[in-house]
């Protein structure tokens, strides 16, 4: 049994197409049903959102349904297949465990490391369970993909550095004040950004918010927002040293702050340090003030640098998750590997034998008058017993081999004889489960 | 091999290990290394301390008299008080500072190993490990004062230039810097004062005079002069971050003259020679 991945993304696709494959969220009962129709298909579960539109399937036939999930993403939505094709990308085998896991871990989006993703898969594998779509084996697989994510989510700094500029502001401010707790922002303007950054800064802790505005009756309406504290542009000055963070966003032609207005404030401050955020363009603060010690400036572009170092930061951290994920595929595969018909009679049968032979050993030990022969005899009856027993099942399991329900019935011998896990005695066969 | 350079070396390996761990930690994120670190220096202190408490008992005086002992004293310092701050700072990037720093002290303490001489009996007095106990340890906070202010002014010019290394990510922030450099300086300076007011005592029970001018003494109190005009700056005027993390830079380097220079390159009563009679 091989799990197959049909769909496109952001990466192969641009929003035009994307949004006509889509599935809509509140209709998702018939495109699984449908799917699940086709043919050469055992198991389905689709993964729409605003990146990607993925079908994940398993099929003992894996050209022949690739070329159907094709068809049926076209049909579906009425597009050609010629217009499809170029954008949709297939994986089978152990490619499409690579890819699903590293989609679920957040290695695929467009923003690595972005939290949604795991999301909306759980959102997806949700609709297939309800509407019984998913087998033995995407069920264990998604799952499988869920603790991925978790792990790599944990283990690595994939998602530690903040990659929007309002959020990266209040990572900076923890790089220069240890904790936020007692510290003050004032918003100069009201820019949406600003009121952004001010928002993560609230949630992050600060203790004031003050807010000045040309306008006074709109500084008022945002402190309120924040419960903090309007204060009158015209004297704005005389309260910064108070301020530790600054939030600047007005439209004015010129600086609304000086470098030498600013270092007399940083005496009346015994030079606490001050951490200035200006994203006015153009800008509102002199740039002459990062030259102060204890002054830290940073502009809309500064912030995109931060940004863009933090993206790199990630990208390195994408590399150990790679490696978490090699691990777990050659797991997963295991697993997969003893939903095949061969390993699992042979296991069965190993743990007959073993039952027999220690049943042997006691009986043998309690009746000690026994000759050569009566034993032979003994041990030839418990034999037949074991061959009889397991005649049946062998030949019904190797019949539903070929039928879509075959992984139920091999699951259902493993756990019922409890046989034991790959991982604790890996069985000879190790190769990934296609034939 | 007799059994203080057994242990010697085997101080030598935990520092050894406890700055690859560190630096493994900072290099790699690797979390569990710097925890792992901290056990190793931890071990590496007892095996030390045994080492020199084995070592007063054999010669029957506090065996810190030659560059050997010096040493390898101040690198025990060093690594205490660091632990000791790391409870409160939980800072493995610094223990990347430190440890190396304890390491190079110790690799140098092993090539001046030489059998000890007989002792100066000026030296055969409760006065000498008390008056280098304080010395040494108000030394040692320096040095962690020297530390933060290397890792402040690293951290700084990230934060200025807009430009960050790999490095920035695991630094703590300019405000803890700037107080593990305070809290060092805070614990540095008493015990300095106490080391020079202790040597002053001694001096006079044996020479019948509090201070000689010697160069060791004119050079601790130039260094002291540093350090009090920093602790000044900081209380009453206001210094702090980029100005007192270079002042305990400069008064480090001072520190090491004192320390090292003055009992190379100078003649005194401090020299090894002296002290060893």
């Amino acid at each position: 049994m091989n799990i197959l991945v049909v769909g496109l993304s952001h990466k192969s696709a641009p929003v035009e197409i994307r949004e006509k494959v889509a599935f809509s969220p509140t209709a998702m009962a018939e495109p699984l049903k449908q799917m699940l129709a086709l043919p050469e298909i055992s198991e389905a579960v689709i993964v729409s959102t605003c990146n990607r539109v993925e079908l994940y399937a398993t099929s003992r036939d894996s050209e022949g349904a690739i070329s159907r999930l094709k068809d049926f993403l076209g049909d579906y939505h009425q597009l050609s297949r010629e217009k499809l094709n170029e954008h949709l990308y297939d994986y089978q085998g152990e490619a499409a465990i690579k890819h699903v896991l590293r989609v679920a871990a957040s290695l695929d989006s467009m923003v690595i490391g972005e939290p949604q993703i795991l999301g909306q898969i759980k959102t997806a594998y949700g609709y297939a369970s309800e509407y019984k779509t998913a087998g033995v084996i995407l069920n264990r697989f998604l799952h499988k993909a869920f603790s991925v994510a978790k792990r790599v989510r944990t283990e690595t700094a994939i998602a530690s550095n903040a990659v929007s500029v309002s959020f990266a502001a209040v990572e900076l401010a923890r790089k220069i004040f240890s904790n936020l707790e007692d510290k003050t922002v004032m918003l100069i303007g009201a820019g949406e950004m600003c009121e952004l950054a001010a928002k993560h800064f609230v949630n992050n802790g600060v203790a004031e918010v003050l807010v000045t505005n040309r306008t006074f009756s709109k500084a008022e309406t945002l402190a309120e927002e924040f419960s903090g504290r309007a204060v009158a542009f015209e004297n704005f000055q005389d309260q910064l040293h108070q301020v530790d963070i600054v939030l600047s966003s007005t439209g004015a032609p010129g600086y609304v702050l000086h470098a030498d207005k600013l270092s007399k404030v940083l005496r009346l401050r015994r030079n606490k340090p001050m951490f200035l955020i200006d994203i006015a363009v153009p800008r509102d603060i002199d740039p002459l003030a990062n030259k102060l010690d204890s002054v830290y400036l940073y502009d809309v572009d500064d912030l995109q640098g931060v940004v863009q170092a933090n993206m790199k930061e990630r990208h390195k951290e994408a590399a150990e998750a790679e490696a978490i994920i090699e691990e777990e595929i050659k797991q997963f595969q295991l697993w997969l590997s003893t939903l095949e018909v061969k390993p699992t009679v042979i296991s069965l049968r190993r743990k007959l034998e073993e039952i027999r032979q220690a049943e042997l050993q006691k009986t043998f030990a309690n009746l000690a008058g026994l000759d050569k022969k009566e034993r032979k005899s003994i041990e030839a009856m418990t034999n037949a017993i074991i061959n009889k027993i397991l005649h049946k099942p062998t030949s019904i399991l190797k019949d539903a081999q070929n039928n879509s329900d075959g992984n139920l019935y091999i699951d259902a011998v493993r756990t019922l004889f409890d046989l034991p896990e790959p991982t604790v005695e890996p069985p000879k066969e190790k190769k990934p489960a296609n034939d | 091999m007799t059994s203080h350079i057994i242990l010697f070396k085997i101080t030598l390996i935990a520092y050894f290990s406890a700055t690859v761990l560190y630096l493994v930690n900072v290099v790699l994120k690797h979390e569990k290394s710097g925890k792992f670190a901290r056990w190793v220096l931890f071990c590496g202190i007892a095996i030390h301390f045994v080492n020199m408490a084995l070592r007063f008992y054999e010669v029957r005086y506090t065996p810190v008299t030659d560059l050997h002992g010096s040493l390898s004293f101040f690198a025990l310092c060093l690594v205490v008080l660091f632990l000791l701050f790391d409870i409160r700072y939980r800072l493995p990037v610094m223990g990347a500072f430190i440890s190396p720093l304890a390491l190079v002290l110790m690799i140098f303490a092993g090539i001046a190993h030489k059998p000890l001489l007989e002792l100066n009996p000026i030296l055969d007095s409760w006065w000498f490990p008390i008056h280098i106990t304080f010395a040494f340890l108000g030394n040692a906070a320096f040095s962690l004062a020297f530390c933060a202010g290397v890792m402040y002014l690293l951290q700084n010019r990230m934060l200025k230039s807009k430009r960050f290394s790999a490095l920035y990510y695991r630094l703590p922030s300019l405000d803890t810097l700037d107080s593990i450099n305070y809290a060092s300086l805070t614990i540095g300076f008493p015990l300095m004062t106490m080391g020079i007011i202790s040597g002053a005592v001694w001096a006079e029970s044996v020479w019948g005079t509090y201070w000689s001018w010697d160069p060791k003494e004119t050079w601790a109190l130039i260094t002291w002069f540093l350090y009090a005009a920093l602790l000044h700056g900081r209380l009453s005027i206001g210094w702090r971050g980029k100005r007192a993390a270079i002042f305990a830079i400069i008064g480090f380097c001072c520190l090491l003259f004192t320390f090292l220079g003055v009992n190379l390159l100078l003649s005194g009563q401090h020299t090894f020679k002296a002290l060893g009679g």
